[in-house]
């Protein structure tokens, strides 16, 4: 291997981390302005010009609070908690194809830190890993109600992951790899698969709300019940460590979302730009186009939030088992007959 | 009619406890219908007051703090009669009377002047009785924006004249006007 691809994938590999941490970062600004805008009000507008610096005010709170932890015989699970839980959401994006490729010092540059050619898989074993955070932070926490809320989190996940499983291997079928930087490629020209996979892109949506702990499937953190649960007892910046992380895996699983259903950073008339104005121009808007659509998932979650109350227990568990699980079956099933038909 | 079933606001609903269609129980309608309703507030004129910067519209029979006056000579009118404590709901008024010394004819307008005056603004209930009330046309609630400063504590909320009395400088102005 030589250095160039080293450098190469360093620079690629910094930048994606770069901006998924401005992107969660300025995702909490963007959350309060969402929230206040439907509720009719205005929103944080003191702390820079419309609230622009709010979110480095809020940091800035963070780390300046005292680091209080509880009594607990667990102290270095508590401070493992949000620090899988941050990893977790940042690792995520290692192989997520942020555009085609580059054209520059007479080299081409694939814009991903890693195609690796079990991507797929790669994601929904990180995924997975990702309510160990909640589960051993609501666990160290020596508290019944972060218990609670961890347990709740653990069984939520495992319910979700089946029937975002099963909405994958649908996918799977049609894509016939599990790498994420041919899935991306597959979909060039308005080939997206959400055309195709309709019922499997929301079942796989609405799992991945449960995947990232937001409303209506925020069980484990609801205030009224649990009291914030799995971070009652953290504070500071281990608390903000919990926030940055919901807030990362929203940005990633947007990402996800956007290309694995909505065409990646495909855009009509992508081939045409690259025949005119170049590989550069028309990657460079592709990775724009992508940006795009990551944020239209990003504002629906927010949207969500603020529109529907949070599931009773009984009725997340009946939604994951009876609704979401037969469906995406179905559309195993479906999908299969018409590869077959179509051979 | 039976009075369980009659509406009196015309928007009673009957709530029914029927069981879910299959439809209805994957929730994609009813979150669809709400989403909408949601979008449509973003959109929507926003009702916050940015305080410091706007006020609210006041009304325009708005009654704000209190004023004792002072005549077109500058000297003041009451004469601690107290039909404004008198007539004041909430007892937060009360006074002292003095008699005026022959060298502070410029500064009364009568024999008999108020020495204290004072309004516990924390009793104070703005109702305007007092003005009402006042045979000289003494005390008056301005239609001031500046209310009764927050404070930590009861005593300073009780204001006393150098508080109340019209401040001179109006005065002036005010006769300055009158005369042209």
């Amino acid at each position: 291997m030589d250095n160039t691809i080293l450098i190469e994938k360093s620079v690629i590999i910094l930048v994606v981390f770069a901006i998924t941490m401005l992107m969660a970062m300025y995702m909490t600004l963007a959350e309060r302005k969402i929230a206040a805008w439907i509720q009719d009000r205005i929103g944080p507008n003191r702390a820079g010009k419309g609230g622009i610096l709010q979110p480095l005010a809020d940091g800035l709170k963070l780390f300046a609070k005292e680091e209080y932890a509880p009594d607990t015989p667990n102290k270095f699970l508590f401070v493992l908690g949000p620090t899988i839980s941050m990893t977790i959401a940042l690792i995520t994006s290692a192989v997520l194809p942020w555009g085609d490729k580059l054209h520059l010092f007479g080299r081409d540059i694939i814009l991903q830190s890693a195609d690796i050619n079990v991507g797929l898989l790669y994601i929904f074993a990180v995924l997975s890993v990702s309510v160990y955070g909640i589960m051993i932070g609501g666990w160290a926490s020596n508290n019944k109600y972060s218990l609670m809320s961890a347990m709740r989190a653990a069984s939520q996940m495992i319910s979700y992951e089946i029937a975002m499983g099963l909405s994958i291997i649908a996918l799977l079928l049609m894509t016939q790899t599990l790498s994420l930087r041919e899935i991306a490629l597959q979909q060039n020209g308005m080939n997206w698969n959400i055309f195709y996979q309709p019922l499997g892109f929301l079942i796989f949506w609405i799992c991945s709300f449960a995947e990232t702990n937001r409303n209506p499937f925020d069980l484990a953190e609801c205030e009224q019940e649990l009291i914030g649960g799995y971070h009652t007892e953290y504070s500071s910046m281990r608390m903000g460590f919990f926030l940055f992380a919901e807030y990362a895996s929203m940005f990633v699983s947007s990402a996800i979302l956007s290309i694995l259903y909505l065409g990646a950073y495909n855009y009509p008339g992508m081939d045409w730009a690259v025949e005119n104005w170049g590989v550069n121009i028309a990657n460079v808007i592709g990775m724009l186009v992508l940006f795009i659509k990551i944020c239209f998932f990003i504002f629906v979650y927010m949207w969500v939030r603020w529109t529907l109350p949070r599931f009773r227990y009984d009725q997340l568990m009946n939604l994951g088992w009876k609704k979401l699980i037969p469906l995406a079956l179905f559309n195993i099933l479906v999908t299969a007959v018409v590869i077959l038909l179509l051979k | 009619m039976s009075l369980d079933t009659y509406s009196f606001s015309g928007r009673k609903k009957q709530v029914s406890n029927k069981k879910l269609t299959w439809l209805e129980s994957i929730y994609l309608v009813a979150i669809a219908k709400g989403m909408w309703v949601t979008l449509k507030h973003m959109f929507r004129k926003k009702v916050t007051i940015s305080y410091p910067e706007q006020t609210r519209p006041f009304s325009p029979v708005y009654r704000g703090l209190h004023m004792l006056m002072r005549d077109d000579e500058g000297r003041e009118r009451c004469t601690a009669c107290g039909l404004c404590a008198l007539s004041c709901p909430a007892e937060a008024i009360s006074m002292t009377a003095a008699e005026r010394k022959p060298e502070e004819k410029h500064l009364y307008r009568e024999e008999k002047y108020a020495s204290i005056y004072e309004i516990n603004m924390l009793r104070c209930i703005f109702c305007g009785l007092c003005e009402e009330a006042c045979p000289k046309q003494a005390i008056y609630l301005t239609k001031s924006k500046v209310f009764a400063k927050s404070n930590s504590t009861r005593e300073s909320f009780i204001f006393g004249k150098e508080e109340l009395v019209m401040p001179l400088e109006m005065a002036i102005q005010n006769s300055k006007q009158n005369q042209a």
